[in-house]
């Protein structure tokens, strides 16, 4: 998957997760917890959806390289 | 109205599930009720026939107040009508006496073929089944079809007479009944749009706010816009779509439209998340009033909680994984069931306590304000049912639609505010319970054990409890005990 899809794949999924968060406020650095104010429970359903949508699974010890917009769209371009 | 909450004055109904004449078994969701803080689902407390409201969607009526009347059904009956001559009855029902329902009568009723009826001998299933939606009962009516056959209108004509049911004229509305959201109904109902003649374009065929807008006649619109219940607080500019030249071609109505709908529900929401704010506020302060509130903290081992459950999560595809919060939440519960002087209610100078634990988890909404719902038994459900348990009534939650029950008896409330990355949390207790515990972020910490420096995972749980009931030295056991529970979690 290319920069372009990840980052298509990402807000789509945090979009259907939080429906609230304005789309300017995803850019690379804002953070899913401190930022998005997605709680644990948020983010995992934000996994759930992104395995759906793409097939990548994000294992839990994976979780720390996923904790901002731009993290989890590297990882999705490096594993999808 | 029921009270949905210690804390509820009053409440508004923004739904009806029911319509008069249904048939309600004690348990059924009756309606939609809106609350400061969301919107819950009750249910009917009694078995019945819905025979009227008494309050219309949109009221909002002080707790107490009857918004219904149910009554209890075949005891309220009328003497049944005086039986209709067979000549008659032919005549209204021509089809009675066709060959083939008669001979379907002959072998059940010999006697009845003679012309000679049996009051009530006879009731068609249809008709038995329509009996019981009114709550008439069938063995007191004499029938007026063929042979003393019971009919629909014997039926519907008892109904009508015990009030339960208004026969055609009432009905016909009914018959071509529109799918709508209360929301359309309600703009319907103040557009003065004839709801059954519009056009739905939702879900099944629903009539949307937007279709009853596209209905409106383009003069009409306007009028509506600064609207009559909620836009007063939002400035104009954010109420009423940009003002296009054509909006005044019907063709085009309906794009003009779709623009209001977001910021519409948009200064709803603020509107709600401020009446949500005040309802917390006057529920806070009354708190922090009448409890005598005690605080206490400790840090949680969790090594092999944490170490348990990325071993299970590992094992798990992610929908089964398991977050700590489920963990903490079940600890919590078997300790309340343990030491029931945190689980219960304080009320009228005494404190009751509780054999269930029904959890609160107190839920931060995206729009501000929080609520705190429970998890009923939560101390006998498995970590996975209480985990799917605390995604439903998370999701429920901020969905802005809760059940009554849900919100109305929590014994005891967690707060974990931990999640969203604080150390540690002071609860304020919900009244009439008498006590809150907080769960701080789960961190990796240095930890002395042994004589050995080590990391570990901890959190900081606190207890903020009611000293009329409790005192630090049970309040202390009860932490210590949570503790305790999290060292074991395939215990859970």
């Amino acid at each position: 998957m290319n920069q372009e899809d990840a980052r298509l794949a990402v807000e789509a999924a945090i979009g259907k997760v939080a429906p609230d968060v304005e789309p300017g406020d995803l850019d690379g650095t804002a953070r899913l917890r401190q930022d998005l104010e997605l709680d644990s429970l948020d983010f995992l359903r934000l996994v759930e959806v992104i395995a759906e949508s793409t097939g990548v699974d994000i294992p839990e010890a994976d979780y720390p390289a996923v904790a901002t917009v731009g993290g989890l769209v590297e990882y999705l371009a490096g594993h999808g | 109205m029921p009270s949905l909450g210690a804390d509820m004055e009053h409440g508004k109904v923004v739904e009806w599930l029911v319509k008069p004449g249904d048939y309600v078994h004690k348990g059924d969701l009756v309606a939609a009720v809106d609350t400061d803080k969301t919107v819950m689902d009750i249910e009917s407390f009694e078995d019945g026939v819905v025979a009227e409201f008494l309050v219309d969607i949109g009221d909002t009526v002080q707790v107490g107040t009857p918004i219904a009347r149910i009554t209890a059904t075949p005891a309220e009956l009328p003497p049944p009508p005086p039986p209709q001559p067979p000549l008659t009855s032919g005549s209204i029902f021509p089809d009675a006496r066709s060959p083939l329902t008669a001979k379907e009568e002959t072998p059940a009723h010999p006697g009845a073929a003679g012309g000679h009826p049996e009051p009530g001998a006879k009731v068609p299933p249809p008709v038995r089944h329509l009996a019981h939606t009114l709550g008439v009962d069938v063995g007191r009516l004499s029938g007026s079809g063929a042979g003393g056959e019971v009919t629909r209108a014997d039926v519907e004509r008892a109904a009508a007479a015990s009030g339960t049911w208004a026969p055609e004229p009432a009905k016909a509305p009914e018959a071509h009944r529109v799918r709508s959201s209360p929301l359309a109904r309600r703009l319907a109902a103040e557009l003065g749009v004839d709801l059954p003649a519009v056009t739905g374009t939702g879900p099944g065929g629903a009539v949307t706010e937007e279709d009853v807008l596209a209905a409106v006649p383009p003069r009409g619109r306007p009028a509506r816009e600064p609207g009559a219940d909620k836009p007063a607080e939002a400035p104009p500019s954010e109420a009423r779509p940009p003002a296009p030249a054509q909006a005044t071609e019907p063709g085009n109505a309906k794009e003009n439209v779709p623009p209001a709908a977001p910021r519409q529900e948009r200064a709803a929401a603020a509107s709600k998340a401020e009446s949500l704010r005040q309802a917390i506020g006057a529920l806070m302060s009354r708190s922090k009033k009448e409890i005598p509130h005690y605080y206490l903290a400790t840090t949680l081992d969790l090594a092999a909680a944490m170490a348990w459950m990325q071993a299970a999560n590992q094992q798990r595809p992610v929908t089964a994984r398991l977050v700590p919060s489920a963990l903490l939440l079940k600890a919590t519960a078997l300790a309340a069931k343990e030491v029931p002087d945190m689980n219960g209610f304080f009320t009228r100078g005494a404190f009751q306590p509780s054999n269930a634990v029904h959890l609160g988890v107190a839920v931060a909404l995206r729009h501000g304000g929080i609520v705190a719902p429970a998890v009923h038994d939560a101390d006998t459900l498995t970590l996975d049912e209480l985990m799917e348990q605390l995604r439903g009534l998370v999701s429920r939650a901020r969905a802005g639609r809760l059940q009554r029950a849900e919100m109305a008896d929590p014994t005891i409330t967690v707060t974990n505010l931990g999640d969203l990355g604080v150390e540690s949390v002071y609860g304020v207790i919900y009244p009439p319970q008498v006590a809150m515990v907080g769960f701080g972020k789960v961190i990796e910490q240095p930890w002395a054990h042994n004589g050995m420096l080590g990391i570990r995972h901890a959190a900081t749980a606190t207890l903020s409890a009611d000293h009329r009931v409790s005192d630090g030295l049970r309040g202390g056991r009860f932490l210590a005990r949570i503790d305790e529970l999290l060292q074991t979690p395939e215990d859970l």
